[in-house]
């Protein structure tokens, strides 16, 4: 009996922990519903399975309490019961698998129009970097970065000269709109994850990895690291502010072109960014706001 | 109806290997059941630096700014070396040189495992490639702190702590471990193949040795990926070669690599980590199959299904381990194929949840510590067996991975589900290795302790998860969309971590006192019908089974046989002693 009765109260106590918890979701900000939609129902069907399956144990443990002057019932196999139940698992599986490839059908499909903004991660910082007039990203390379060029954007191709470098953590996009991150490592494996956008990818190094959302609210939000890049990968910090169209465009155009930074290049300022970029390198800095 | 003797025996006998010095007996011996000991109390002692390891690091998470006893370097370290030690160094070593080693020969009937020499080889290489981890604590700059997953690049490079002798010890290690591991395996595969018993068919032998059995043809197929793996990383390391390496600047530095692909190094990882996974679960869902149906006295349900259910499993955990991988940048379109695959390995799995479920139905079930401990399981394997469905679910899993969920996940089904069946195993038995009882009060402090602990632990993490609280952080610091009260949940879950750690105290002093002055287990106490409880001694002696093997005339679960003498029938009962079943049984054969 308290062992059943034990049952009983872990399985209420799941099922009300879930209901009333105050911890779940932070209310979405992007257009991926349908990945909250899939989690809703994975929740119904797989709840409804854990409560039966548990209920139905502590059910058994309550009805078949040992009994000397009684046994078992002997009864090897009931190929029916296996057959029914198997059946209905899989009918299950598909009710949740279906919604979720169709989910992820949309979310490794870019659509057209989406613009295109660089994320650019390092230890253990970010930049980004826009395509400025041209709408398309300059060559790069990871053997072309220096003091001048943080970037390592290719001085020659004449695609990169109107690129709007963002040397900061945090960057700005215009509400809904559709947008094509493209991400760039120079070292190890990051992670770019606003919560609220429900959308991630590793960046990594020697290779572009992308995905694409269309933010649905304006708002401040915070980027977080979410792939282990060492010491300092719990302080990799950025921010996203999601705003009205003009507002962005203001914003954007206080921002720097890769032509005009490189002419500026040389100059005492950028000696002391390096010197700043040295010293937020180290582990445990929390203040790694501006990283190059 | 006369019963037809079995047939003579195929296979001579052969002279075992007798130990003449305490040194071999007890020290390099060749004995399985020695070496399962042996295998056993390594694994139990790093397991516990494991543990010590997770309160530090539950301690540090709980109240971040009031401990400071350990920095971020030591953090990663930490959680790195307490992930490897739990799922390759303790679990897969309990369960297959423990367990495996002990129960093997005993429940198929053989006197010992066919290459004892290798056997015992197996063990003290295992014991080298453990110093050889414990080692890295102790090294300049420390073990590695890449996480358990080692990833490349940043594995062996300087932002990384431990990224010079550290990660180059944790790699020989494994290696070492693989090497003793593959002459563990292949014992344990033979001699599951070639020396049962006469009458001891494949479909007559006990599910905890099909668990084991399958488990180990898994791991001899993954391991070697994890190997060449391993390998290549040490030689990215030591000479500088670019497998897994492309053009990189490392803190400001250029480094002399180039070309390699650091999603290659995940692809073999995860070849050999996903049936890891089945390496620590199917050992746990043969023994637990066993526990219930011995404790509810009720033959398993549907014994064929559940062994087709191990072999499917076993199979198709081979093809689904890039759903660790969905957003790790491989071809998106990877994540079809691996989706469908892992949510199809849930029906086997959820089958093996139902027939363990209606073991008990009809059943006459003894609240034993060990049935409590497989009740247990039932609910903590349901459970993160269920979240396995979230995370499968490619799209969910976007949103998902990399945070507490997955954490709380990976424990609920891997940690806690198989520590459940260790646990009851132990208890279980006890009996038969020592010939004592463990205490039955200090059981279910224990277990009540530890199973209501865990899940306190791992329940309310899941929503952590939800909220987006990453995993592999030392600590979350300040941001706009976790609300204050995380940290008052976190906290909790601390504070929890350190009362079922203390509760582990319990355990360890239940099994030294038993040991010592335990009751004496009257012989099979929990009369049990497989072949390890049928020896002439308890616990067995070495060759097992006295002057000659047994011979097998039934299945292992035959519990509540209408018309049998007793509630349950041995596998080796002649068929004339078993009463009126006795014939029935015959005329079925
Ligand atoms: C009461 C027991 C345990 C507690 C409190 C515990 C706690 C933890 C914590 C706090 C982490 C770090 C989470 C993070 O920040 O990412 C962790 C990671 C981990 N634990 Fe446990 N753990 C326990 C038992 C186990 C067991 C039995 C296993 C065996 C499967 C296990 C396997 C792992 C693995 C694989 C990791 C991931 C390491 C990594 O991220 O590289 N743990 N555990
Ligand atoms: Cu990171
Ligand atoms: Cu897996």
């Amino acid at each position: 009996m308290f062992v059943a009765v034990m049952l009983v109260l872990v399985t209420v106590g799941t099922v009300l922990f879930h209901l009333l918890s105050p911890w779940y979701f932070t209310p979405i900000a992007s257009n991926w519903s349908a990945m909250d939609t899939t989690i809703d129902i994975t929740f119904w069907v797989t709840g409804a399975v854990f409560v039966a399956v548990i209920f139905f144990t502590a059910y058994c443990a309550y009805k078949y309490k040992y009994d000397a002057n009684r046994r078992s019932e002997y009864e090897p196999e009931n190929k029916k019961l296996e057959a029914w139940l198997i059946t209905l698992t899989t009918l299950g599986v598909i009710v949740m698998l279906a919604p979720g490839l169709f989910a992820w059908n949309e979310f490794v499909t870019v659509p057209k129009g989406a613009a295109k903004v660089e994320v650019f991660a390092k230890q253990w910082g970010w930049a980004y970097r826009f395509p400025g007039a041209d709408g398309v990203l300059g060559k790069s390379g990871v053997k072309l970065i220096s003091d001048n060029n943080p970037f390592g954007i290719d001085p020659k191709d004449p695609k990169g000269q109107d690129d709007i470098l963002i040397n900061d953590s945090e960057m700005h996009l215009p509400l809904n709109k559709p947008v094509h991150l493209l991400f760039r490592s120079v070292d190890v494996l990051h992670n770019f994850f606003v919560p609220q956008f429900r959308a991630k990818m590793d960046i990594i190094p020697g290779t572009v990895t992308y995905y694409w959302f269309t933010p649905t609210r304006t708002g401040s939000f915070d980027a977080l690291c979410f792939e282990l890049c060492g010491t300092g990968h719990y302080n990799m910090r950025g921010k996203v502010v999601v705003e009205e169209e003009d507002a962005f465009k203001a914003w954007l155009a206080k921002q720097p072109t890769f032509a005009k930074s490189m002419a500026k290049a040389g100059t005492a300022a950028e000696k002391g960014f390096a010197k700043l970029d040295s010293e937020l390198a180290k582990p445990g800095n929390k203040n790694s706001k501006r990283v190059f | 109806m006369a019963y037809v003797a079995p047939a003579p025996a195929e296979v001579e006998e052969v002279e075992l290997y007798h130990a003449h010095s305490f040194i071999t007996k007890y020290v390099f011996s060749q004995d399985a059941k020695v070496i399962a000991i042996q295998y056993s109390s390594v694994a139990i002692a790093i397991g516990v630096v494991g543990l010590v390891l997770s309160s530090l690091m539950r301690l540090q998470l709980g109240f971040p700014e009031s401990f400071s006893l350990i920095d971020p370097a030591q953090y990663y370290q930490f959680i790195t070396m307490h992930g490897m030690i739990m799922v390759v160094y303790l679990l897969t070593a309990l369960f297959l040189g423990g367990f495996g080693n002990y129960l093997i020969p005993l429940m198929v009937g053989a006197r010992d495992m066919v290459f004892p020499y290798v056997n015992m080889m197996s063990f003290w290489i295992y014991l080298f490639a453990v110093l050889l981890l414990v080692a890295s604590f102790f090294v300049p700059g420390g073990p590695t702190g890449a996480g358990w997953t080692l990833y490349p690049p940043q594995a062996i490079l300087p932002g990384t702590p431990g990224s010079g002798g550290g990660i180059i010890l944790m790699l020989v290690s494994l290696v070492f471990f693989i090497i003793g591991f593959t002459m563990g395996g292949l014992n344990y595969v033979v001699t599951v193949l070639q020396a049962r018993t006469r009458g001891m068919t494949l479909m007559r032998m006990p599910l905890t040795i099909w668990g084991i059995f399958i488990a180990t043809v898994l791991a001899l197929l993954a391991f070697p990926a994890l190997f060449v793996g391993g390998v290549m990383l040490l030689l990215d390391k030591v000479l500088q070669t670019s497998f897994f390496m492309p053009v990189i600047l490392s803190l400001g530095e250029q480094l002399e690599y180039g070309g390699g692909s650091p999603i290659l190094f995940q692809h073999l990882f995860w070849f050999f980590g996903h049936p890891e996974v089945y390496i620590v679960a199917l050992p746990a869902f043969g023994v637990v199959s066993d526990l219930i149906s011995v404790h509810s006295r009720r033959n398993i349900f549907g014994y064929r299904m559940m062994v087709w259910a191990l072999v499917a499993i076993g199979g198709i955990s081979f093809i689904v381990w890039a759903h660790h991988m969905y957003v790790s940048g491989m071809n998106p379109w990877f994540g079809f194929f691996f989706a469908t695959t892992t949510l199809i390995i849930a029906i086997p799995t959820a089958l093996k949840v139902y027939n363990w479920v209606l073991t008990l139905w009809k059943g006459n079930i003894r609240f034993t510590i060990p049935m409590l401990f497989a009740l247990g399981f039932i609910v903590t394997f349901t459970n993160g067996g269920i979240t396995g469905l979230f995370l499968g679910n490619v799209a969910i899993d976007v949103p998902l991975s990399d945070t507490m969920f997955v954490v709380a996940h990976f424990h609920m089904v891997m940690g806690v589900a198989p520590l459940m069946v260790i646990f009851g195993a132990i208890y279980h038995w006890f009996p038969l290795m020592s010939g004592r009882m463990m205490d039955e009060t200090l059981g279910k402090i224990h277990f009540w302790v530890t199973f209501l602990g865990a899940y306190l632990i791992f329940l309310p993490m899941h929503y952590l998860g939800f909220l987006g609280v990453p995993r592999r952080y030392f600590e979350m610091g300040e941001t706009n969309f976790i609300p204050a009260s995380a940290q008052s949940l976190s906290a909790f879950i601390t504070v929890v971590t350190v009362i079922v750690g203390v509760a582990q105290i319990v355990f360890f002093y239940n099994l030294f006192k038993s040991m010592k002055s335990g009751e004496i287990a009257e012989k099979n106490p929990w009369k049990a019908a497989s072949l390890e409880w049928q020896t002439p001694d308890q616990p067995p002696g070495h060759g097992n089974f006295g002057a000659e093997l047994p011979v097998v005339y039934r299945w292992a679960y035959a519990y509540g046989v209408p018309g049998a003498k007793e509630d349950f029938v041995p596998q080796n009962l002649h068929p004339d002693e078993v009463g009126e079943a006795g014939a029935h049984e015959a005329s079925e054969e």
